[in-house]
């Protein structure tokens, strides 16, 4: 779409809408967010710098395939399982690390899958949807 | 001539990777030799280790007399059937895949004799139905192959359903389901009330596995898998799991009237309509499959007997034919290698081209055709002494075997006399001797048979006499020898010589009568196989014509009124009660957003235009949105509000690729009214169930449970996040995949759209 105005606020808002997507991703364990909604923000940003700049502008910028995000989000998702099973528990129990002040934990791992696989997923809708 | 030789410069010799992997079988075979002398003592080798023992099963293994004998056969024909395919093979493509489900197919075998639990026996008896399918299948991009996989996996499939279901209603007998405990059980199970119905499950599974009429018509179609996999999977092992099977339910289930009737009647037809029929077709590979027939008939004829003569024929014949059979494969295999045709109408004369496997040929034949000095004659005095001893239909068991045998002697006949003797056709030209890879397993075979023959003896004592012991329970011996003297088997083994040649004489007038009879017949197995297919798969067309239309509208329509129906005929009857006036003061806060979803609905009802009525669509989300926000959920309201707003980009984007809203055809104006009719239905349910739902008293349990472990269990404050990823994370893994496949199928719909 050749908008001045769009364009130039999508340049601003996309950076910042990722910033705040990772943001959403970290602190869900205690406040609303989580790698889901972390997941519909960044998508939701990859869609206004699609549509203003087009789908090939897109798939440049993510560097790789979509559906290597999702793949990769499921695999990550699904080895953030194993840390339990090693510790002897059933699969998929979080385990905890304290560093310092923060404890940080499997089930943090297996967010971040979360938050690749549904982005895999709608980038790769997206892209299916721009490019006709 | 030049052509050929061509032909055979640019083709590798030899495949390495089979002739490596043909270590694999001729290293279990000589572990096997290892436990030989503890078998003829009676021993019996047990391994067993723990599967899921929550529900009895346990990966238990057991080798004695009878497995032993079938471990010896698989890995034996095992071992020469991989060498001689990577000879065969060389130079196509897949081999990796090939030697993959050859060596599987043969554990999988290895499995089935040896499993001493019965489902575990099943998963093995499985195994070999599908690696069969993929085996005959194997030169996929041959339409005639894939469909006679299919066949043979069909009837192979549906047979093993029916045992699963036999032993299923075994087990709910309290029959163990360990083999090794079946020896007290016997007389219980003939004379309980579902003692029909078990053998008649088991019987069919056997049956379809051994190809017994009227299952029998997939076997000669299997005959398009590649030849040395038609040796070892059609002669040697697979169709011999349903004996193996007979045989092992023979101390629980046989001895009865209604085991022996049956067994006769089926296994005497089967061999007599086998070995009519091996005279008919011309392909070499399907002659053999039909004598294969002949003698799973002749097996089965066996076991229907009680007595030891009956069962040591099984055991011998057994032995006797996997040894010649496979010989036979592996040569017609040389054969059709070197002169690209099996046909038996332009074979001849090889005799001096290909005079070692013509010797292995003569030795496999003569065996087959039962001569004496032939393991094969030892076999047919035993099979002779087993028909006059059997309790049933001792009569018709005689003349079948008799009329089976000497057809079986004809056919041995044109196929060591067509291919090798007389003049050599012309359109043959240069034919070569195959290379000692294909030449081992035929000679070594053949060879055995007539060792075998020099010393039966040693053959009964140390091979047929531990088999028959592990599943007959009478210590009484039967001794193979090398003559019986003057008596009433001698003399039927001498008619069946006699009758033989008569036959082998008359072969060519045969051939065309018997293919005018099998032509004419109006109704047999194949046919009606080939009409419940078609029927099948057009029944299916026609559901799935009728109901998947491809329209969204009627899709949602039918969600909608079965979830009415369905919901609301349990609800009405309550539905009273729950229609109350709600507390006034809370609606108060919350009567703005109401109404402006009210009017956003609106703009959605009312507009000319897609773009408008999303836009009013994701109004109503927002809407939704704000309400779960006054009342405390945030994440919700998050969740909400982002999916609405994907929803509407993606939406607008599908909206490029639809016609515009007013030039579709008007819908009738019955059809709206019914669609407004619905809408409201479904609006007053969830309302009235919202509204029911807030009269009954909330249960906290989880909630108190989540909001007291949430932070000291799970270290998260946000509970609905810590229910997500760590309480039901594997809800969520589930969850993510679903989305993930989701995304694929829409890709590939879009992208198809695109390419139409």
């Amino acid at each position: 779409m050749q908008s001045i105005i769009l364009k130039t606020a999508t340049r601003l808002m996309v950076g910042l809408m990722l910033v705040f997507a990772v943001y959403l991703l970290l602190r869900g364990h205690h406040e609303p967010g989580g790698g889901f909604v972390a997941a519909l923000v960044s998508g939701t940003a990859f869609a206004l710098f699609a549509i203003t700049e087009g789908p090939a502008q897109l798939r440049r910028a993510i560097r790789v395939r979509p559906s290597v995000i999702a793949m990769t989000g499921l695999a990550v998702a699904a080895a953030a399982g194993f840390p339990a099973l090693f510790a002897g528990m059933p699969y998929l129990t979080g385990i905890w690390w304290k560093i310092g002040e923060i404890s940080l934990g499997t089930p943090l791992i297996f967010d971040v899958g979360v938050f690749l696989a549904v982005l895999g997923a709608i980038v790769s809708l997206l892209l299916a949807l721009e490019e006709n | 001539m030049s052509r050929i030789f061509l032909t055979t410069e640019t083709v590798p010799d030899c495949c390495r990777a089979g002739r490596i992997s043909s270590l694999f079988p001729l290293s279990v075979f000589v572990l096997l030799c290892f436990a030989w002398p503890g078998i003829v003592n009676g021993h019996v080798y047990q391994a067993q280790s723990a599967w899921i023992p929550s529900l009895g099963l346990n990966l238990g293994f057991r080798l004695d007399g009878l497995s032993f004998l079938f471990c010896l056969i698989i890995t034996l024909a095992g071992f020469f059937v991989t060498l001689f395919s990577a000879s065969y093979m060389a130079g196509k493509p897949n081999l990796f895949s090939y030697f993959f489900y050859l060596h599987a197919f043969m554990v999988a075998m290895l499995g089935i004799v040896t499993a001493d639990h019965l489902l575990l026996l099943f998963v093995f008896w499985e195994a070999t139905t599908v690696l069969s399918y993929l085996l005959i299948g194997f030169d996929h991009e041959n339409t005639t192959a894939r469909e006679n996989a299919r066949q043979a996996i069909l009837v192979t499939g549906a047979g093993g359903l029916f045992l699963l279901f036999g032993i299923l209603l075994l087990k709910t007998m309290g029959a163990p389901m360990a083999l090794s405990q079946w020896t007290q059980m016997g007389m219980d199970i003939r004379e309980h009330f579902l003692y029909p119905f078990i053998f008649l499950c088991i019987l069919v599974g056997a049956m379809t596995k051994s190809a017994q009429v009227p299952f029998h018509f997939w076997l000669p179609n299997a005959m398009s898998a590649p030849t040395p996999i038609s040796a070892f999977l059609h002669a040697a092992t697979m169709v011999k799991a349903g004996i193996y099977l007979l045989m092992r339910f023979h101390p629980l289930l046989g001895g009865t009237s209604l085991w022996m009737g049956t067994l006769v009647v089926v296994g005497g037809i089967t061999a007599l309509w086998g070995a009519i029929q091996a005279l008919a077709p011309c392909d070499l590979k399907r002659v053999l499959a039909y004598t294969t027939l002949m003698a799973l008939g002749i097996l089965t004829l066996f076991l229907g007997g009680q007595t030891v003569a009956s069962l040591t024929a099984a055991a011998t014949f057994l032995l006797v034919h996997a040894l010649y059979k496979a010989a036979l494969f592996l040569a017609t295999g040389s054969i059709d290698h070197q002169c690209r045709t099996r046909d038996l109408r332009n074979l001849g004369g090889l005799f001096s081209a290909m005079p070692l496997t013509m010797l292995a040929v003569a030795a496999a034949t003569l065996s087959m055709a039962g001569f004496p000095l032939f393991f094969g004659f030892i076999g047919k005095e035993i099979m002779y002494e087993g028909a006059l001893s059997e309790e049933m239909f001792p009569g018709f068991a005689t003349l079948a075997t008799l009329f089976a045998n000497s057809l079986m002697t004809a056919v041995a006949g044109i196929i060591l006399l067509t291919p090798f003797f007389g003049t050599r056709p012309p359109s043959l030209g240069q034919v070569h001797e195959v290379p000692w890879t294909m030449r081992l397993g035929p000679a070594v075979m053949g060879g055995i048979g007539v060792v075998f023959g020099l010393f039966p003896e040693w053959v009964s004592a140390n091979l047929i006499q531990p088999a028959v012991f592990a599943f007959h329970p009478s210590r009484e011996e039967i001794r193979l020898v090398f003559f019986h003297g003057f008596n009433l088997p001698l003399l039927l083994s001498m008619i069946t010589l006699t009758l033989g040649s008569v036959i082998y004489i008359f072969r060519i007038s045969l051939r065309h009568r018997i293919q005018d009879v099998i032509d004419r017949l109006w109704i047999t197995t194949p046919r009606i196989y080939q009409k419940s297919l078609d029927a099948f798969v057009a029944g299916g067309t026609w559901f799935v014509r009728r109901t998947q239309t491809g329209m969204l509208h009627t899709y949602f329509a039918v969600i909608m009124v079965t979830v009415l129906l369905i919901a609301g005929w349990a609800w009405i009857p309550h539905m009273g009660a729950a229609l109350i006036v709600p507390d006034m003061a809370q609606i108060s806060i919350a009567s703005g957003i109401c109404l402006f979803i009210l009017a956003a609905t609106g703009v959605v009802l009312m507009a000319k235009k897609r773009l408008v009525a999303i836009g009013g669509l994701g109004a109503v989300g927002a809407g939704v949105a704000l309400i779960f926000l006054m009342f405390g959920a945030p994440d919700i309201a998050l969740t909400q509000l982002l999916v609405e707003t994907l929803t509407v980009i993606i939406f607008s984007l599908v909206l490029l690729r639809l016609p515009l809203l007013r030039t579709v055809r008007k819908r009738s104006r019955s059809r709206n009214l019914f669609d407004a009719g619905l809408s409201i239905c479904a609006g007053i349910l969830v309302t009235s169930f919202l509204m029911g739902l807030l009269q009954v008293p909330l249960d906290r349990n989880l909630t108190t449970f989540f909001e007291h472990y949430s932070y000291v269990a799970a270290h998260g404050r946000n509970i609905v996040n810590v229910i997500l990823v760590d309480f039901r994370s594997l809800d969520t893994l589930g969850e993510i995949s679903v989305v993930v496949l989701a995304a694929w199928a829409g890709v590939v719909l879009i992208r198809r759209q695109e390419k139409e």
